[in-house]
């Protein structure tokens, strides 16, 4: 009985959690088909905001930096990452944890630390702030997400299968891409997306080090606050969660007739 | 043999290079602005001006909402972490569905709250509709906390989540056989063996928390100010760069201290979220 009792109470709680999540993203997705500009009033349903959307310029060019600069930075800091992981392997314990240890930095610093730093970074180096300076930037912050989701499979590796391709002949390179890579691949994979999506929900330190005329999604919706959002924004973000809906759901779906299970990504579940 | 080690070992070089170049320099930068004047004097005096009335006062504010926030969401998220641990074959998807909302600009989810939360918002039209008294805390301190649980609970549950689901279940059935109730398991078993999680977590909130800017600008109105904003009007507003690097390098104290707090407790990096 009280077994029943405490199941039926632990599904409200859920529930209750669960809309004080979802409020927000469900009064965004009706914002988007008000047809009424006024936020406060109901003015009917319309598609006109995702129409209108598509001839704004401004927001499609921030949807455009946006994008690039978290595909750029996300596969560079990858490529980064993964190089200093096998590198680390190499390294004195003393040298290794010292890396670690500012690798963390970024991680644990406030955003707006971090942001400032860099800011001040580039003003005495005299580079031009805009695109460059904000890749750099989202290159520095995603590095880490890439060195932790890689090195607990670093560490896990067993080097002796990496050493017998080499006594049976495969050249270093050719044993690592056989050998190591596949072993990597999952930790590399996760790194990736963690990065990816870092980068796209990065407002803070982007707003630091983005100069005057460049914009992401981020920093334009906030010199937006002032003046009031406009809907076609709201009708991207809502395309925006749809697309990121349907995507996680295909790649979380269990896949019964997936054999290379092991290979496959472990569900991504951190933005 | 040896030869090849070193070859190896240069593949970290890169980021080596990049880490002190973009990671420990721009935190040196910060320090020599900090402590020195305009003409490049050395000076206390940017991080002595924490101690004036206004600065004191949003640092004191600031840290005490965080706190309060840091609280609620430990509250909130324990017992939704060990209701998902439970749930040992549909978690995954659970999980999923509370995570899923990050992923929608959080500039957007913080202002679908003022939506929310204003005088005519949604909450208060319900309310009147149900003839119950209105909600008015909307540009109060109110607001802030809601905006800073509501963005930061997930980063307390998730790693509240993973030592939960490290716990061996043989170890909670011992404690049963051995004649222990719900409540000694708990305090005695459940809890020590989640303190990481619960660190990390503290960490994971009240980082973020202290040093917000923007939730108190979209939720607080521009009468409340926090540390993060005065920090902020610093660097785009009044342009004294020199006295907000001397407020960051103070707030850097109380981040310096929660690192070392969660190191000690968190020795294997158990709580990690990753």
């Amino acid at each position: 009985m009280t077994g029943r009792l405490s199941s039926i109470l632990k599904k409200i709680y859920i529930v209750l959690i669960f809309i004080f999540l979802y409020a927000p993203i469900v009064t965004l997705i009706v914002l988007s088909f008000n047809a009424s500009k006024s936020r406060a009033k109901w003015g009917g349903f319309t598609f006109k905001w995702y129409i209108a959307l598509f001839g704004n310029s401004d927001i499609m060019e921030a949807l455009y930096t946006t994008l690039m600069i978290a595909l750029l930075s996300s596969t560079i800091a990858t490529v980064i990452g993964v190089l200093t992981c096998i590198g680390l392997r190499r390294m004195r314990p003393g040298t290794r944890s010292f890396v670690l240890g500012v690798t963390n930095i970024p991680m644990l610093n406030a955003d707006i630390v971090t942001g400032i730093s860099l800011m001040l970074l580039f003003v005495s180096i005299g580079i031009r702030f805009g695109f460059g300076t904000i890749l750099l930037s989202h290159i520095t912050f995603n590095i880490p997400y890439v060195i932790l989701s890689v090195m607990p499979r670093m560490k896990n590796l067993n080097m002796s299968v990496y050493e017998a391709a080499m006594d049976l002949g495969a050249s270093p390179l050719y044993a690592f891409l056989k050998v190591v890579m596949p072993e990597l691949l999952p930790g590399i994979l996760s790194g990736f997306l963690l990065a990816f999506t870092m980068s796209l929900d990065d407002f803070i330190i982007t707003h630091f080090t983005k100069g005057a005329g460049i914009d992401t999604l981020s920093t334009k919706i906030y010199t937006e606050v002032k003046k009031g959002i406009k809907p076609e924004m709201y009708a991207l973000s809502t395309i925006i969660f749809v697309t990121v809906l349907i995507l996680l759901i295909l790649v979380n779906k269990p896949d019964k007739n997936n054999k290379a299970k092991e290979s496959s990504p472990s569900p991504i579940v951190l933005p | 043999m040896k030869n090849k080690r070193d070859r190896t070992r240069l593949l970290s070089g890169p980021y080596m290079f990049w880490a002190l170049a973009f990671i420990i320099i721009p935190l040196c930068m910060i320090f020599y602005y900090g402590l020195t004047d305009r003409s490049g004097a050395f000076t206390m005096s940017n991080i002595v001006s924490m101690a004036t009335v206004e600065h004191s006062k949003a640092l004191w504010l600031s840290i005490g909402l965080s706190l309060i926030a840091t609280l609620i969401c430990l509250l909130l998220g324990y017992p939704l972490a060990a209701i998902l641990a439970h749930m040992k074959n549909r978690s995954g998807i659970i999980v999923f569905i509370f995570i899923l909302p990050m992923w929608m600009n959080f500039l957007l989810r913080t202002l679908a709250w003022q939506r929310l939360l204003e005088k005519t918002g949604v909450i208060n039209s319900i309310l009147s509709a149900l003839h119950l008294p209105t909600l008015n805390i909307i540009n109060t301190s109110y607001a802030i906390v809601l905006g800073m649980v509501y963005n930061f609970l997930p980063f307390m549950v998730l790693p509240l989540y993973n030592s939960l689901t490290k716990i061996d279940d043989n170890v909670l059935n011992a404690a049963a056989d051995l004649g222990a109730n719900g409540v000694q398991t708990f305090l005695r078993i459940t809890l020590p063996l989640t303190i990481p999680g619960i660190i990390s977590g503290i960490t994971m909130v009240f980082v973020p928390a202290l040093t917000t800017f923007v939730i108190s600008k979209l939720l607080g109105g521009s009468k409340i100010l926090l540390i993060g904003n005065v920090i902020e009007e610093q660097f785009t507003q009044t342009g004294n760069w020199h006295l907000g690097s001397g407020l960051s390098i103070v707030l850097m104290i109380f981040i310096i201290f929660n690192m070392v707090v969660s190191a000690i407790f968190d020795k294997n990096g158990e709580g990690n979220v990753l």
